[in-house]
Parts: structure tokens; C-alpha cells; sequence
């Protein structure tokens, strides 16, 4: 990653100069399986994203986002990411994480990271819609809302789809989301679960217990 | 060929400014040595303080040279801690300071002071009755920009003197963006102290002005920041940045014959691009129009497109301007400026600052109106607002 606030990888200027996949047509005449959206225009970042599916494989994706340089070039290059090869598996597609489109732009600088990757989130919620929609359970989604932290009602799938958006130790999925600011008592079971999601989806690349 | 439009930041160094430091550049001598090197030197610095003086209307013993704005902003709100008074002193500052002022002042705080921040209207401006209904009997400064750097909105620092001048409350105020762009008398302004800078006015980093009003009278009301030797009056130690003080010394003789017909050229340059845009590009907003302002400030909002994707493909294009957008600053908070004039954070993220100066033609704005109209359709096509 650059050191360099301002110095966006190569990658990030062509994909912000040139961006591809935009949505071109009406939403409605796209005809989509699954529609998801984040963010607000007042926080500066909006992101709608729209796939097709077939055999439960993404066939198509289309985007439109309001936002910095950052923030439209990784939703371009997420496009890229998902319909490459054929198209990406939902269950992959699900489980993509902010670190993965960084890696896919080259890097981007410190300070972009947590508020303009928002595409992974918007591809979760688009394929939450498209099992909606099919009414079906969603197979990669943990339904079963089992209760880690009682004081705030966290969640495990909670807690995973925080490290899934980038809470890679327990300092900022506390400052996230307040876990084990009340009894306490939720914290050896955080962590131990913290732990298991940032082994699977970070590849002990960044997560150190030592840290914590 | 590239568009400077970003003046409100720092400006190109004036021609003439060029070759004077050229010119000086053989002149090592400490001004204050007796020896001839150092007494020539010590003339042409005597010669610069004339010069910032007549430019800012000012008697030149009231000038004291610093190394920047900000210096000369934190040796006038930190005074206030270091005179130790036998009470709690109280200050008055505005929240859309520069962060020299805003910061110092957080800082005053957390060592004990009291600090009101007086929030602007919805024109940018805040009034002399705001001032007057916050001065209590420990109120001992008021500090408030001359004209903000964003919107380049006016503050009506005459009209607050008069309002203090019966009073023993000190004025301070931070004239950097206004320097150079406004014709300013200090001598009419009743302000007791004034910071300016060099880079704002075509001179270069690294200097700055303080202006103390009747310094000789009224040395002991401040205190000074860095301490050593006898430059500047006492006041202010560290051998002179000779440099820099003949370079401003000659950016303010320039603008002194140039300010009144650069001030009408820089006015109607802006006007003209307003008017161009606002025919060019549907759905925008003229931040602060309506509100007095500094003739080459326009800050425009472009509605459903965020202020940093605009301002980095108008630098890829060879146009350079800023924005308030918080995206580009690091911090998350929108401008409180445009906050406080739209209140709407939508406002502030979709800002460009386009800031005109003497270098600056009608050429500038013809081309920066194409591509920007080029530029703001091709980002409203990958946007989702509506
Ligand atoms: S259960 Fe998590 S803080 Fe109490």
C-alpha cells in the first residue's frame, strides 16, 4: 500500500478514469435477479449494485455509485472480479471482503479504505435480494442467530459479516459495534470466533492475537 | 498548458518577486552584525517592513515579521495562557476558523480557558450582535477570520471593532485569505492584531506578519512565542528569514500598484464563470453567492456527484482546484461552512473550490467551463441519486 495519501495506484486511475460495468439503462429495463444498495449521499458514498444469476453463478453485474475516486473505481473492479471466468459462485461472491478488491486495485491509500469500500456490502445485499426474490433461504447466510454478546444482541453471523467488512481484530469490531463494553462476559468467546473468521477469510495475513 | 485554480491555497510566486529574490541571493550578511554585509541587509529589511506596511496601512514599527500565518495566529491566542491572569480568561473565536486559530483555541481549552465558538448565518457570516451577546466580564480576546478560505465569505471586521472598541477586550484577526484580494486598512480596521502570510500573495512559504498595533505602547499584552534574541523588536528571536522578508517586502509594493484593477479583473473573471457554469451545467448551487465574498472565490456545488472524483478528473484535465468535500481532507465531517450555509451535508460533499488569481485570463475560465461540463455529465451517469 502506498504511504502517499494522495497517490492512487495505476489500477485505481483506470478503473476511476475508465470505469466499467456502469448501469447505463433504466433499472427497470435491466431486468435484474438482485438489487443491493449502501450508504447515503449524505455520508458522502452511495452504491447501488444490480446481478444476474444463473446456476448460481453471477452472470452479470451492473453499478452506480456516488462517491470518490476510491469508491468508484473499486465498485468497477469488483465487476470485473465477480463476472470474470464464467462468473463468480454466489457462495464466493458472498464471502468477497474489502481486502480482496484493495488487492485486485493495487492498493489503495490508508485513509480511503474504510469509507469507499462499500461494494462487497452492496453485493451481500444484492444476493440477499436475489434469494428473496426466489424465496429461498439464502444457503450462505447463517440464519441461526445465535447470541454472542447478550448486553448489545451481537451475533455470530454479526460478528462474521463485521470481519467480512474489514474488523480484523478485536479493537475495531469493539469500536464497531461495542462488544463487551457492558459484563464482559461475551469477550473469550469474541475472540475465539474472531479469530476462527479472520484464520478463513484473512489467511492469517493481518489478524495478530498478540495485538489484542 | 496547466489551470491554476486553487489561490485560496497558495499562489505562484509574482514575477517581480522572482527576480528580486534572484537578485538577493548573494546578500548572506546576519542583519545583525555591524559589519557593511550584514547592514545592507538589515537596510533592504528595513525597506520590506515599509513596504508590508504601507500595503496593509499600517505604521511599520506595528510590523513584525514570523515565519507563517499560523505563527502569527498561535502567538496571539496562546498569549492568553501564558499571561497568567488572576481570573479565568475567556475568548471568542468562530467555528469556521483555520485550524491555526480553531486548533490553538481547542488547545487554550484543554489548559483551562474559556472559548465561545460562535457559529456563522446562513450566509456565512456571523454579526456584531453575536459578538456583543457573548462578551462577559472575563473576556479578555475576540478572534475572527477576516475572510474564509471555502466560500470566501466577508466578516464585517469594522463593524465588531466598533463594537469593542469601548471595551478592554483585545481584536484579533486572521486577514491570510483576505490579504492581497481585498484592499485592507488596519489603521481603519481597529484591530489590535492581524496575521498574514507570504505564499497567499505571491511571496514564498515560510513567512509571515504579524501586525501588533501600537507596539511600542502595547508590547507587553502579548507574549512572545519563541524567545532568544533581540530580532524583531524583542519580540520575536531567530535571525531573520531575509529571504522571505525582502520577497514579501516586494509582493506587497507589487500588489500595491496592481490591487485596485486586479481586483476588478479577478471579480469579473469569476463573474464570468459563474454566469458560464450556471448556463453550462444544470443543478448546481453558488456556495455563499449572496453573502459579501472575496472577488476570485467561487465554490460551487455540483448536485448528485462527490466533490473528490470532480476535483481529480478536473487535475487529470490540468485543472487544479480543491474541495470541500470530506472525503479529500480526512477527516469525516463536511465543511462547517457549508454545513452551516445549506445545512446539508450533500452540499459539502458535492463542492468544488475554484479559486482565481493574477495569473488567471479569460482563456482559464473558457476551458475549465468545457471540461468541467464534460466531466460532471460523464460522473451523473454512473450516479445513483436521482
Ligand atoms: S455479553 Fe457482551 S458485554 Fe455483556
Amino acid at each position: 500500500m502506498s504511504d502517499d495519501l494522495w497517490v492512487y495506484s495505476d489500477k485505481v486511475k483506470n478503473h476511476f478514469t475508465n470505469p466499467k460495468n456502469i448501469l447505463e439503462v433504466d433499472e427497470k429495463e435491466y431486468d435484474y435477479d438482485g438489487k443491493g444498495q449502501v450508504g447515503s449521499p449524505a455520508c458522502g458514498d452511495m452504491m447501488v449494485v444490480y446481478i444476474k444469476v444463473e446456476n448460481q453463478k453471477i452472470k452479470d453485474f451492473k453499478w452506480k455509485t456516488f462517491g470518490c475516486a476510491s469508491a468508484i473505481a473499486s465498485t468497477s473492479v469488483l465487476s470485473e472480479m465477480v463476472t470474470r471466468n464464467g462468473g463468480m459462485s454466489l457462495e464466493k461472491a458472498y464471502e468477497i471482503t474489502p481486502e480482496q478488491i484493495i488487492e485486485n486495485l493495487e492498493g489503495l491509500p490508508a485513509n480511503k479504505i474504510h469509507c469507499s469500500v462499500l461494494g462487497d456490502k452492496a453485493l451481500r445485499a444484492a444476493i440477499d435480494d436475489y434469494f428473496k426474490k426466489q424465496e429461498k433461504k439464502n444457503p450462505y447466510k447463517d440464519e441461526d442467530v445465535e447470541i454472542v454478546c447478550e448486553c448489545f444482541n451481537i451475533s455470530k453471523e454479526d460478528i462474521r459479516m463485521e470481519v467480512l467488512e474489514g474488523a480484523t481484530n478485536f479493537s475495531i469490531l469493539q469500536a464497531r459495534t461495542k462488544i463487551g463494553t457492558q459484563c464482559g462476559k461475551c469477550i473469550d468467546k469474541t475472540k475465539k470466533l474472531l479469530k476462527e473468521y479472520v484464520d478463513k477469510y484473512y489467511k492469517e495475513k493481518i489478524y495478530n492475537p498478540e495485538k489484542d | 498548458m496547466d489551470i491554476y485554480l486553487d489561490n485560496n491555497a497558495t499562489t505562484p510566486l509574482h514575477p517581480e518577486v522572482k527576480k528580486e529574490i534572484k537578485n538577493f541571493l548573494n546578500n548572506y550578511g546576519n542583519p545583525s552584525s555591524m559589519h557593511e554585509t550584514g547592514r545592507k541587509v538589515k537596510s533592504k529589511i528595513k525597506k520590506a517592513r515599509e513596504n508590508v506596511a504601507e500595503f496593509f496601512d499600517a505604521p511599520a514599527n506595528d510590523i513584525i515579521f514570523t515565519a507563517s500565518g499560523s505563527e502569527s495566529n498561535n502567538t496571539v491566542l496562546k498569549s492568553v495562557l501564558f499571561n497568567n491572569y488572576d481570573f479565568t480568561p475567556h475568548i471568542i473565536t468562530t467555528n469556521i476558523e483555520h485550524p491555526a486559530v480553531l486548533e490553538t483555541a481547542r488547545f487554550l481549552e484543554k489548559n483551562g480557558i474559556e472559548v465561545s465558538y460562535l457559529n456563522v448565518n446562513k450566509d456565512g457570516v456571523v454579526t456584531p450582535e453575536q459578538v456583543l451577546k457573548e462578551i462577559k466580564d472575563n473576556t479578555v480576546l475576540v478572534s475572527i477570520m477576516w475572510a474564509n478560505n471555502e466560500i470566501g465569505t466577508l466578516q464585517p471586521i469594522r463593524e465588531i471593532g466598533e463594537i469593542l472598541e469601548d471595551k478592554d477586550i483585545l481584536f484579533h484577526s486572521d486577514a491570510v485569505q483576505a490579504a492581497g484580494k481585498i484592499k485592507l486598512s488596519l489603521r481603519k480596521s481597529k484591530l489590535d492584531f492581524a496575521s498574514f502570510s507570504g505564499h497567499k500573495i505571491y511571496a514564498p512559504k515560510g513567512i509571515g506578519v504579524l501586525y501588533f498595533k501600537n507596539f511600542e505602547k502595547n508590547k507587553k499584552t502579548l507574549v512572545p512565542l519563541i524567545h532568544g534574541g533581540h530580532q524583531e523588536k524583542g519580540f520575536r528571536a531567530s535571525t531573520e528569514n531575509t529571504i522571505g522578508i525582502v520577497a514579501i517586502g516586494k509582493a506587497c509594493e507589487q500588489l500595491n500598484k496592481e490591487i485596485d484593477d486586479e481586483i476588478k479583473r479577478i471579480k469579473n473573471l469569476r463573474d464570468l464563470f459563474e454566469k458560464k457554469v450556471e448556463k453550462e451545467i444544470d443543478d448546481i448551487i453558488i456556495n455563499g453567492k449572496k453573502a459579501p465574498r472575496l472577488p476570485g472565490t467561487s465554490n460551487i456545488t455540483f448536485k448528485r456527484v462527490e466533490g473528490e472524483s470532480i476535483l481529480l478528473r478536473l487535475d487529470l484535465n490540468g485543472i487544479r482546484v480543491s474541495t470541500g468535500s470530506a472525503c479529500s481532507t480526512g477527516s469525516l465531517d463536511p465543511s462547517h461552512v457549508l454545513m452551516a450555509i445549506s445545512n446539508k451535508a450533500e452540499v459539502a460533499h458535492g463542492s468544488v473550490r475554484f479559486t482565481f488569481g493574477r495569473e488567471n485570463t479569460k482563456k482559464d475560465v473558457d476551458r475549465t467551463v468545457k471540461i468541467l461540463k464534460k466531466e460532471i455529465n460523464t460522473l451523473r451517469k454512473m450516479s445513483p441519486i436521482k
